[in-house]
């Protein structure tokens, strides 16, 4: 396999391990526990390279592990505490965990090859040196092995669990009330975030892996309410991101991981400004038509009111409703123009005093009603 | 207690000290309200935020002046901040997604202009990295007292605005109902915390800024229900810690100063939770024991069985 053929499978596999419970962690409103989690697993993984008197992948990977559901007990203990919000509790427990971590480097470690600026940076790039030798032949590169294996994990326990996460996601009192356990949910899905971010970071890095598991599940919440659509959208996205990344940070040749990191940006701000009905041009696009039909109706009411009294002469010109409805010039003869359109009112002589038509007086009528 | 006397005396531990004491101080009372505002990982956000905005500062100008860098750090985390507060406002996205987005996008662009330095060659660019890292030992005098100065002009607005901004904390509904411009307001307080992540970056580092934030808020709310006295106490906190932290890393050999003041700090929160005056767990756990003894005395007194 070319070099460059294993750096894109490992970011398309990384992508899809991490949008899987990723999505989860978003719908939860937990994003930043992955950010929490990726960090405060410093000391677990020099626990376990302490116990295993070397960096011993496997040692590192299960202390990393427990690391990472350490932080999640502890964040949830405080919170519940009621001492401190669940904000502040993620707040305290991760950098002590961190500063722990660095501490224990520094001073026990600094000849053991552990690089803590390597917890954020990582590096994909080197993903296809590293090779997994299986019985003295050499299978592959160890980063397509490992993530591989958390993609089929994370999937395998999407199939298997997934009435159950649906269900503690968006309704944990009916989960509980159903005997659905959400707690151990909750639990489970924060140790498949560990084990994603533990596998992830040595193969692509932390920042890599805590955007693949926030950016595109955001990004797909903005273009769907369905979950099975939001699921295979994130997956997408992340994949896509992780393609159109790599190959602009070969053509540029800059970092690989902070390119597919900023094209997801790019991805997450398209959407944010175009989405169908959630980005923000949709968005303002319906208040405006709002606030303009919300002029006509206050227009055709106003007619209304004043309709066959005596001060219906001075009361239904355009002039007066710049007045009495406080509009600018333009304000008023746009939303008599829009009303005209609309056959809701018609001119009735040359001063341009405005009658209502059947149709408008039914509008004041359903206005009134409501 | 060489130590003491170094403390006064060293150049360097003496800078160390004092720059700590500065951020503990500032960053105590600013992320109090972070921490009444539940916005504790907003530091977090904005710390990694700062990255994209070193680099550019040091690509534009070529100058690696801690003042420099500040700025870019600033003006960087500045623009993270309104896009989250934008985000917030204007989308349904909640706001531990929107701290996410921008904390990893930001940061990744961040990393992208690192390798363009790395590219271009020049030695200059080393060490540009370690201003996110925290390098609290080659603190100079000349940047605490650049610190000093920010950190003075941000608790003076703290100050100014008290009784607006103990509103905003409390009760924004209310201070919208008596007019006070509230956006304005909440904007501004949540860019002082921008003053704050960009003067703990060079001590500290970014991922320990959040609890540098947030610990001494968390700390004094368990010992007082008055917000002059949880700034006071929290300031205090800050301050305290960044000494201890400073005097403890010079003891020994290969000991980095930021995790150790985040160390000390987390110690004074734990302490705070178990015994804290207003609101300690100790205090909680003697009164429910107390209050079963009582149940079953009163049990037994009716002639019931004991549970």
């Amino acid at each position: 396999m070319s070099p460059n053929l294993v750096i894109a499978l490992t970011a398309a596999l990384a992508a899809c391990a991490c949008a899987l419970v990723g999505v989860f962690l978003v719908l939860r409103r937990m994003a930043l526990m992955a950010d929490a989690i990726s960090h405060a697993i410093l000391p677990g993984l020099v626990a376990g390279y302490w116990l295993a008197r070397g960096p011993n992948v496997v040692a590192g990977f299960f202390g990393a592990s427990a690391a990472g559901l350490l932080t999640v007990w502890l964040t949830e203990s405080l919170t519940r505490s009621r001492r401190v919000k669940e904000d502040t509790a993620i707040g305290l427990v991760f950098p002590a965990l961190f500063a722990l971590g660095v501490l224990l480097v520094s001073r026990f470690f600094s000849n053991v090859h552990l690089d803590t600026d390597a917890v954020l940076f990582g590096e994909i790039a080197f993903a296809p040196l590293e090779t997994w030798r299986l019985g003295g032949r050499d299978v592959g590169p160890t980063a397509l092995w490992s993530l591989g294996a958390l993609t089929t994990l994370n999937a395998a326990f999407l199939t298997l669990f997934y009435k159950e996460l649906k269900l503690s996601t968006f309704d944990p009192g009916l989960a509980a009330a159903l005997g659905f356990a959400p707690a151990a949910i909750h639990y489970a899905l924060m140790g498949m975030v560990a084990v994603t971010t533990v596998g992830g970071f040595t193969a692509v890095g932390a920042i890599l892996v805590i955007a693949l598991i926030i950016v595109p599940p955001v990004t797909a919440s903005l273009l769907t309410e369905r979950l099975p659509t939001l699921i295979a959208l994130s997956v997408a996205v992340g994949v896509a991101g992780s393609l159109i990344g790599f190959q602009l940070a070969s053509a540029w040749d800059v970092s690989i991981g902070g390119m597919i990191v900023s094209t997801l940006g790019v991805v997450f701000g398209v959407a944010l400004l175009l989405a169908p009905r959630k980005g923000l041009v949709a968005q303002s696009l319906r208040h405006a038509r709002l606030r303009r039909q919300f002029a006509r109706e206050a227009l055709v009411v106003h007619l209304a009111t004043h309709e066959g009294t005596a001060l219906e002469d001075s009361e239904c010109r355009p002039a007066h409703l710049q007045e009495e409805l406080l509009w600018t010039a333009d304000m008023a003869s746009r939303t008599v123009a829009e009303a005209q359109a609309a056959g809701l009112v018609q001119p009735v002589d040359r001063e341009g005093h405005l009658h209502l038509t059947d149709r408008g007086r039914e509008v004041a009528e359903d206005v009134a009603k409501r | 207690m060489n130590v003491l006397r170094d403390l006064f005396l060293d150049y360097t531990l003496r800078n160390i000290a004092l720059g700590a004491a500065v951020l503990g101080l500032v960053s105590g009372v600013l992320g109090s309200f972070a921490v009444l505002r539940r916005q504790g990982l907003m530091g977090d956000a904005l710390s990694h935020a700062a990255l994209p905005g070193i680099c550019l500062a040091y690509l534009l100008t070529g100058s690696k002046a801690p003042l420099v860098l500040m700025l870019g750090a600033a003006a960087a985390g500045w623009l993270g901040m309104v896009l989250i507060l934008r985000i917030v406002r204007h989308t349904r996205i909640d706001p531990n997604s929107a701290l996410g987005i921008v904390l990893t996008v930001f940061f990744g662009f961040g990393v992208v202009l690192l390798t363009v330095l790395q590219k271009r060659n020049d030695a200059g660019q080393a060490g540009l990295d370690k201003f996110l890292f925290g390098q609290a030992a080659a603190m100079t005098q000349e940047q605490v007292a650049t610190m000093a100065v920010l950190g003075g002009a941000a608790l003076l607005v703290v100050a100014l605005l008290y009784k607006e901004f103990k509103l905003l904390a409390f009760d924004p509904e209310f201070a919208r109902s008596l007019a006070l411009p509230t956006r304005s307001l909440d904007l501004l307080l949540t860019s002082l915390l921008v003053v704050a992540v960009v003067i703990g970056l060079n001590t500290v580092g970014v991922v320990l800024m959040s609890a540098m934030l947030v610990a001494p808020g968390a700390a004094a709310r368990q010992w007082t229900d008055s917000l002059s006295k949880m700034l006071a106490l929290a300031g205090a906190f800050g301050a305290a810690s960044g000494i201890a932290g400073a005097v403890l890393s010079v003891t020994a050999e290969r000991i980095p100063t930021g995790p150790v003041i985040i160390l000390c700090v987390t110690l004074i929160v734990i302490v705070s939770l178990l015994f804290g005056s207003a609101r300690g767990l100790v205090w909680e756990w003697l009164r429910q024991a107390r209050h079963r003894r009582e149940m079953r005395a009163a049990m037994a007194a009716e002639g019931g069985t004991t549970p």
